[in-house]
């Protein structure tokens, strides 16, 4: 009989078809969606996460974010340099500023300024020219994004002279990170340099990197450095999740996401269930004649599980297998979706949001079916 | 599957004592059918005739398990298949029952010999040899040559020598049929009669057609005539009036 419902369900080609795509369109909706909002959401960390070595973050009580600063004092370094347990301790700046191509646009970017003499704040990885090379004068990096956003096409961004605030500075390398939650163009250079870069007032350091001593976890380092010094400081995870947090309290980001996610919902079950119940609709008096025939309700209801179970797994293999495409074309040739991936739980959580649709629909088709009297089909 | 309920080789076809059947409607029960009481013996070919709301349809269905009385009692070669449990009186049709509808409800995604095989398949028999013993029986009902064929590729007549092939292949011991010829003309309805004849009727088995179609009832053993929900003639032809 299962043979039977297979046969029912993909003898139908139009029928099964729309069902499969049905199926497919809910699971790349909302499989993609809920990849781009948890890769998103994770941007708010990326400059946090971009800086291995530091356990600790040191900041103005009243800064929020990486990207929401108040700066300090100078001071603040030696104080946090001061404090038991801290093995180091460098400054760290970072602040929006507009830069001026060889081209004359003007863009919009966000300068780092990392330790002039170890070069902690750096990202380690570099996609063209070597670290030592922002030890030049006037040398800064550019990110990924910055290297295809600043430059015309096909002209190479090693060597070219941008302007910040009056003051030259010089392309000497390309680093390797993932673009930041507004895909704002990053330059990185030293923090003496970042100073120039940046007009500002008195008080200009963004953050203090710290690393705790042996012994020490990051928590207890960061506690002690609050209870010493009075500034805030977050440990690297804790910092990363304000960045998240960040994000999700100050954006229509969640929202957005959440209703295009609803709506992969919804529109999955209202294709496929309308769908569905068409096919057991005209199918409704083969299944009345097989009830009278002698076919009881338990292998009805097989039936009819297996044809939406068969409908269910198709149609998300497909839907896995096109997000997954469009996610990893997407990470590979855009500069936007750079390290795009899509943690395992999101397939699950798109197989049960399918689950549930396949569960919803065949549940009203099965009940029309086992409403259908037998007595129904010598009418 | 087969003999889960016994049945008695030497009862009656059907043996059915004072049925009654109340529909309702518009929250008022209305009787169709009033205290019937009918014996057909096995070997029969009983026709059920009558004019249109007689009650044919209900009386056919309850005979064949799937519509409860509201009063009396209904043997089928010795059970009480009322008295059985639903999933029993499920089995009992799918192993005594042969069923020939109008509109044939033919699978139309299977070919005519998957289609012929269903209640083999239902049965739990292996689905090769289900539909080897379905074509085998096309083949007796002249139809070797569309045993593949879709239902959608097979005319009218066609069709419901595949519904006669599905109603037949389980060997049922009562074949029940509601107005198998209604959408066939007069030539294809009288061979269907006959296949029914040759091969649904034998000496442990019946087979009770409803009809009107006049063309035929000179191929019956016995004729029932319904009005207003009671038999009102039981012979072996037509009463005069009438034909
Ligand atoms: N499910 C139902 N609900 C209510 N009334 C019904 C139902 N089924 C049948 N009836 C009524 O019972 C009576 C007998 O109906 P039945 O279908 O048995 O007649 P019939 O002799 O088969 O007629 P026809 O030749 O038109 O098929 C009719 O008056 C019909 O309206
Ligand atoms: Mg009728």
């Amino acid at each position: 009989m299962i043979w039977i419902a297979i046969r029912m369900l993909t003898g139908d080609r139009q029928k099964f078809y729309g069902l499969v795509f049905g199926i497919a369109f809910s699971t790349l909706l909302i499989t993609q969606q809920l990849t781009i909002f948890i890769n998103l959401l994770e941007r708010g960390a990326t400059a946090v996460y971009g800086i291995s070595t530091a356990d600790v973050w040191v900041m103005d009580p009243v800064t929020r974010s990486q990207d929401v600063v108040y700066p300090m004092p100078s001071t603040a370094l030696d104080q946090v340099r001061s404090v038991p347990g801290v093995s180091w301790a460098v400054p760290h700046f970072r602040a929006g500023a507009a830069v001026r191509t060889e081209e004359g646009d003007l863009e919009g970017v966000t300068v780092v300024g990392v330790d002039d003499s170890t070069l902690i704040g750096l990202p380690r990885k570099m996609i063209e020219g070597d670290v030592s090379a922002l030890s030049r004068p006037d040398s800064v990096f550019v990110d990924g994004v910055g290297s295809q956003r600043l430059f015309p096409p096909g002209k190479d961004p090693i060597g070219s002279r941008l302007e910040l605030n009056d003051q030259r500075a010089v392309v000497r390398g390309i680093v390797d990170v993932d673009p930041s939650f507004t895909s704002q163009v990053v330059l990185y250079t030293r923090y003496s340099n970042a100073l120039n870069y940046v007009p500002g007032t008195r008080n200009r350091m963004s953050f203090v990197l710290a690393r705790s001593d042996n012994g020490l976890t990051p928590n207890e380092l960061a506690e002690r450095i609050e209870k010493r010094t009075g500034l805030k400081a977050r440990t690297r995870d804790e910092f990363a999740q304000d960045g998240i947090d960040f994000i999700i309290e100050n954006t229509g980001i969640p929202i957005n996401f959440g209703i295009t996610v609803a709506l992969g919902f919804i529109v999955g079950i209202a294709i496929v269930g309308l769908t569905f119940s068409l096919f057991i609709r005209d199918n409704i008096k083969q299944f009345g004649a097989l009830k009278a025939i002698g076919v009881h309700n338990g292998k009805i209801r097989a039936m009819v599980a297996v044809q939406a179970g068969l409908v269910g797994l198709i149609g998300y293999g497909l839907g896995t297998l096109m997000a997954t495409a469009f996610i990893a074309s997407g990470a590979a040739n855009s500069a936007d979706f750079k390290g795009f991936y899509t943690p395992w739980q999101i397939p699950v959580i798109t197989l049960i949001a399918i689950a549930v649709i396949i569960a919803i629909t065949g549940w009203l088709a099965l009940r029309t079916v086992l409403k259908t009297e037998p007595a129904a089909v010598f009418r | 599957m087969n003999g889960v309920i016994p049945l008695a080789t030497d009862a009656p076809a059907i043996a059915i004592s004072d049925i009654s059947r109340d529909f309702i409607t518009g929250g008022q029960p209305i009787r169709v059918l009033h205290n019937i009481d009918l014996d057909v013996q096995a070997g029969e070919l009983t026709y059920l005739v009558g004019e249109s709301g007689s009650g044919k349809t209900t009386l056919i269905s309850i005979i064949a398990g799937i519509l409860y009385p509201t009063e009396g009692e209904v043997n089928v070669f010795g059970t009480d298949i009322y008295g059985l449990n639903d999933r029993s009186l499920v089995e009992f049709r799918l192993n005594t029952i042969g069923f020939i509808f109008q509109q044939y409800n033919l699978i139309p995604t299977i070919d005519a010999a998957s289609n012929a095989a269903v209640p083999l398949i239902a049965q739990g028999v292996d689905r090769l040899e289900a539909t080897e013993r379905a074509t085998e029986l096309l083949d007796r009902l002249n139809m070797a040559d569309h045993a593949r064929k879709l239902p959608s590729q097979l005319s009218g007549g066609q069709q419901q020598r595949v519904a006669i092939a599905r109603a037949l292949v389980h060997e049922p011991r009562l074949v029940v049929c509601d107005e198998p010829t209604a959408a066939l003309d007069a030539r294809s309805g009288r061979r269907v009669m006959d296949l029914l004849r040759d091969v649904g009727v034998a000496e442990d088995r019946s087979v009770i057609i409803v009809t009107h179609d006049n063309r035929v009832f000179d191929l019956a053993d016995r004729i029932l005539v319904m009005e207003d929900g009671r038999i009102t003639h039981d012979g072996t032809e037509m009463p005069d009036h009438q034909s």
